[in-house]
């Protein structure tokens, strides 16, 4: 009777669904409060997306009359469910190391596509040609980025020998060798596309198609894609934390040297996002599969001679 | 107070729609987002589709081609929401009162199909953006 409910317990609220909702709204008021300051302006407040998502609850929610409803509605919820079993799954292997299982960095591949998916099925669904555009880039865009993040995270198991379990894998830093900067410099790109954020912004682009992927949806509906989005800003620097440089601690000083990692990479990617202009699709695609490409064979090749004849900056 | 007007007054989100300005009033909107007024203090964010808005700026007398987009742009806008006429021209037609294109004030456009819509007038040509934000936080204040 027990185990179940702390089961719930952990999934709905200390290290899932309230908790990481909470850190993942702070994470994105520190993202708009540092580009207001990178513009020299005040900023939002900090319970401001706070008050987004509960503005966004209260409003009345439209839907398009010749969208598909079911898959429209339920699109939303498919990406919550991703995203949540994902940051779950991250903060149980940090805190309690002795629940890994074999091959975790696979599933954690697999549910990092999920929102991606979820969203291309969610505006597909809504019958409206600007996001019939914004889901055509989106879909590119997930061609584009997947192989080189994959290539990467190869990198990172090739260095560990092979393990498969990401308990293990947070226990050394691949950051500190020639292939393992590299991956990371490339996987932080691919974060970054994957986050929706300036220079990979093609789908959702303002500019042009009225916030692309996510026109058509309002109210609630939106909030919960908020929400995704959110909790995408917690679990994926943090997964990139545990894979490159070293994970979280849990106690004492190892927790604060950790918390430090995940802001680093939440600032490079702040900035990151607000010096760059918008890319084009195929400018995009060019760069994840022939520069980016390229790196990671290097770095996979190094990784391999390295690991080999025992040389560990390689 | 309801939560949900407690928390539109919280994060405004605005969606800019001309109606046949002269692009006098477009600007000073923009200026509003500038380091200057920047607005986002407020939680006043510029969104690009109607879906995602809790206010219209609407600027410009209402031309003939213009009304029916004007009237659908509404009918998209989920409830509850507020229409903002910035400018002389969408309070009232302003110099284009007996022009041949003017179907007439943004107010009468809106009235015809929803009796009951909440309306705001920032006059002015064009109305300062320190006006703008005062007229958001009156309209704001007795909703």
């Amino acid at each position: 009777m027990i185990e179940p409910l702390q089961n719930l317990f952990w999934i709905l609220i200390f290290p899932g669904f309230l908790f990481t909702v909470v850190f993942g709204l702070i994470a994105s008021w520190i993202v708009r409060k540092v580009s207001a300051l990178v513009q020299w302006r005040v900023g939002p407040p900090l319970l401001q997306p706070f008050y987004d998502v509960v503005k966004l609850m209260g409003k009345e929610i439209l839907v398009p009359q010749e969208a598909q409803k079911i898959i429209f509605m339920s699109a939303p919820l498919v990406g919550l469910a991703g995203v949540l079993l994902l940051s779950t799954m991250l903060w149980r292997i940090t805190i309690a190391p002795e629940t890994l299982f074999v091959g975790d960095i696979i599933v954690a591949i697999y549910l990092m596509v999920l929102p991606s998916l979820a969203l291309i099925l969610g505006s597909s669904a809504s019958a409206s040609p600007h996001a019939a555009i914004g889901t055509s880039r989106e879909m590119k865009l997930v061609m584009s980025y997947e192989l080189s993040l994959v290539l990467a995270f190869i990198v990172v198991i090739i260095k560990s020998d092979g393990q498969l379990n990401l308990a293990t894998i947070a226990k050394q830093a691949p950051v500190f060798s020639i292939s393992g900067l590299l991956a990371f410099l490339v996987s932080l790109l691919c974060v970054q596309a994957k986050l929706g954020f300036v220079p990979f912004d093609i789908a959702e682009a303002e500019t042009e198609l009225g916030s692309g992927v996510l026109m058509e949806y309002s109210g609630g509906l939106l909030a919960v894609w908020k929400v995704v989005q959110a909790m995408m800003l917690v679990a994926l620097p943090m997964f990139l934390v545990m894979v490159f440089l070293g994970g979280f601690g849990t106690t004492g000083l190892p927790l604060v040297w950790g918390i430090c990692k995940y802001v680093l990479i939440l600032v490079l990617i702040i900035l990151i996002k607000n010096t760059n202009p918008r890319v084009r699709i195929d400018q995009a695609m060019k760069f994840f599969w022939v520069y980016c490409g390229i790196a990671l064979a290097l770095a996979v090749v190094l990784a391999i001679i390295g690991n080999n004849f025992g040389i560990s900056w390689l | 107070m309801n939560w949900k007007i407690w928390s539109l007054k919280k994060s405004p989100w605005v969606f800019h729609v001309n109606t046949g300005a002269c692009n006098n009033c477009d600007i000073e909107i923009v200026n509003l987002l500038t380091p200057k007024f920047d607005v986002e203090r407020f939680g006043i964010k510029l969104v690009g589709s109607p879906r995602h808005a809790d206010a219209l700026l609407v600027t410009g007398g209402v031309t003939a081609q213009a009304a029916p987009r004007l009237r659908e742009v509404y009918r998209q806008t989920p409830r509850p929401c507020v229409v903002f006429c910035i400018g002389a021209c969408a309070c009232d037609t302003g110099i284009f009162r007996s022009g041949y294109h003017i179907v007439g004030p943004v107010d009468k456009v809106i009235k015809e199909i929803d009796p009951n819509a909440i309306i705001a007038y920032v006059p002015g040509c064009p109305p300062k953006p320190e006006a703008m934000i005062s007229g958001i936080v009156k309209a704001l204040s007795v909703i």
